[in-house]
């Protein structure tokens, strides 16, 4: 009963909202360009769908690859200072500098760099970008929250550096990777859309530029819809890596 | 002697000192228990000992080697991706004993702990008392000459540390270990040990030893003999002076 109630509830709120707004518009007699009713939105999204849906999927395959290459690096990286406590000191300032930087802010040169022929190229590495951190920094917590007495106990037993890290620290810093991708999954879409803004137009096939586009046209409901696309789809990358961290965990501590 | 501190003294930078000066002799099958207040340096005694810590004056010195000392600390501390008996082998894999092997040895130890059948449980799956038998275990895997335990059942209910301290005694009495076991439990020492160290409050200096009479493993009942608690509150005394002295 109570998980019936748990599921109706977001559902109800969802609808009264919906309808609300409905209402709302055709009371109001508000115009379409400025604010279209749901019921138009459903319209646009039914007739744009297969352009959306392909413009969806530009910008999911750019967040995915941009969150397997933050990945890799990250992971590299939260290694190497990981090991390495000086190093760790001599590259954190330039990660947190890069962290706080504003990707919009950074956008016009990545472009340059990845050539003006390809924007692809631009938008992934700042959706990297966006990624990388998550991912560094939950590694990093991992690779050094180690219980110090079960490291003591490595100590007493005589293991050698690369059996701590391979019997102890990477193992620890298994839920802390978890985390961090899970993170920086939701993170790589919201990258990807920034990237393409930045990226500004023609080059980008991704759902960004249809918004842009349909707002450029007024067609308000049409950006809407692809609102409504990219929303599905990150909440959609989320839930799926939250099931992946869930199975993962339960492997890990076996249960 | 298999493990003694010679004058020992441990500064620590910022805090001062630690511990000492303190002597403690450690005999070859013998059970010793180090008591005291919180604070007093017992766990860094303890870590001396293992040979995980320098004392910044004085002598430590241990007839056992590496591998032949083991550490059961208050927490289990298992590795929560492991198997029960990962865990235990644990050691011997660091050791570089073979793979069957030292799952033999592993399963044998669990048995001696009564696990037997939670080889293949995770340490989430366990009850605080059987994950801290898996860590007596693990200690034991390597048959070592020295055991110390640094408050192995401060975190447990009392029926359980109970169980487990004439587990201990049992296991002792089978394999013959030097253990120092480190509590700031009156009772616990006494029933443990056959002779009970206290130390004073921080920086820890001994404030005097007793001998404790009777068999060990000890017989049922022992907790209510006229000798357990005469003794139990001489000891009481000792560490309320050492206290006092300190304060």
């Amino acid at each position: 009963m109570r998980r019936l109630a748990d599921i109706a509830a977001p559902v109800v709120f969802v609808a009264l909202l919906l309808g609300g707004w409905e209402i709302a518009c055709r009371a109001l007699e508000i115009p379409v360009y400025r604010l279209p009713p749901p019921s138009a939105i459903g319209t646009a999204l039914t007739a744009e769908l297969p352009l959306l849906l392909g413009s969806g999927w530009a910008t999911l395959s750019t967040a995915l690859w941009a969150l397997v290459i933050a990945s890799l690096c990250a992971s590299a990286l939260a290694l190497v200072a990981g090991l390495n406590g000086l190093i760790e000191k001599a590259i954190q300032p330039v990660v947190v500098t890069l962290q706080v930087t504003p990707v919009i802010a950074i956008a016009p040169l990545v472009q340059i760099w990845a050539g003006l022929e390809h924007p692809e190229r631009a938008v992934i590495s700042l959706a990297v970008v966006v990624a990388f951190f998550p991912i560094f920094s939950g590694a990093l917590t991992g690779l050094k929250a180690v219980d110090p007495d079960l490291e003591r106990l490595f100590d007493l037993y005589g293991a050698s550096r690369w059996q701590k890290l391979w019997r102890l620290r990477l193992p620890a810093a298994v839920p802390f990777l978890l985390e961090g991708h899970k993170v920086a999954a939701g993170l790589a879409v919201v990258g990807a859309v920034v990237a393409e803004f930045g990226a500004g137009s023609g080059g980008s096939q991704g759902l960004a530029w249809r918004i842009i586009e349909a707002g450029n046209r007024l067609q308000t409901a049409k950006a809407f819809a692809a609102l409504l696309v990219l929303a599905v789809m990150g909440a959609g990358l989320y839930a799926l890596l939250q099931l992946v961290e869930r199975r993962a965990l339960v492997w890990w501590r076996g249960r | 002697m298999i493990a003694t501190l010679n004058q020992v003294e441990v500064d620590y930078r910022g805090s001062g000192r630690a511990l000492g000066p303190v002597d403690l002799a450690l005999g070859e099958g013998e059970i010793v228990a180090l008591v005291g207040p919180s604070g007093c340096g017992k766990s860094t005694a303890m870590r001396l000992l293992a040979g995980l810590e320098q004392p910044t004056r004085g002598e430590v010195s241990r007839a056992a080697g590496r591998g032949e000392t083991s550490l059961v600390f208050q927490a289990p501390t298992l590795a929560p991706w492991m198997s029960a008996a990962a865990n235990v082998a644990l050691p011997l894999a660091l050791a570089g004993v073979e793979r069957r092997e030292a799952r033999r040895r592993a399963e044998e130890a669990l048995e001696r702990v009564g696990l037997a059948t939670s080889r293949d449980a995770r340490p989430a799956q366990l009850s605080g008392g059987m994950a801290m038998r898996v860590s007596l275990a693990r200690a034991l895997v390597t048959r070592p000459r020295l055991l110390l335990l640094d408050e192995p059942f401060a975190a447990l209910d009392e029926i359980t540390r109970r169980a487990l301290a004439d587990d201990v005694l049992a296991l002792w009495a089978a394999l013959k270990p030097a253990i120092l076991f480190v509590t700031h439990n009156v009772e616990e020492a006494v029933y443990m040990a056959s002779k009970v160290v206290v130390m004073t409050a921080g920086p820890g200096r001994i404030a005097g030893e007793m001998s404790i009479a009777g068999p060990l493993p000890r017989p049922p009942g022992f907790r209510t003999t006229e000798g357990f608690r005469a003794t139990a509150e001489a000891v009481s005394d000792l560490l309320a002076q050492g206290m006092e002295r300190a304060a």
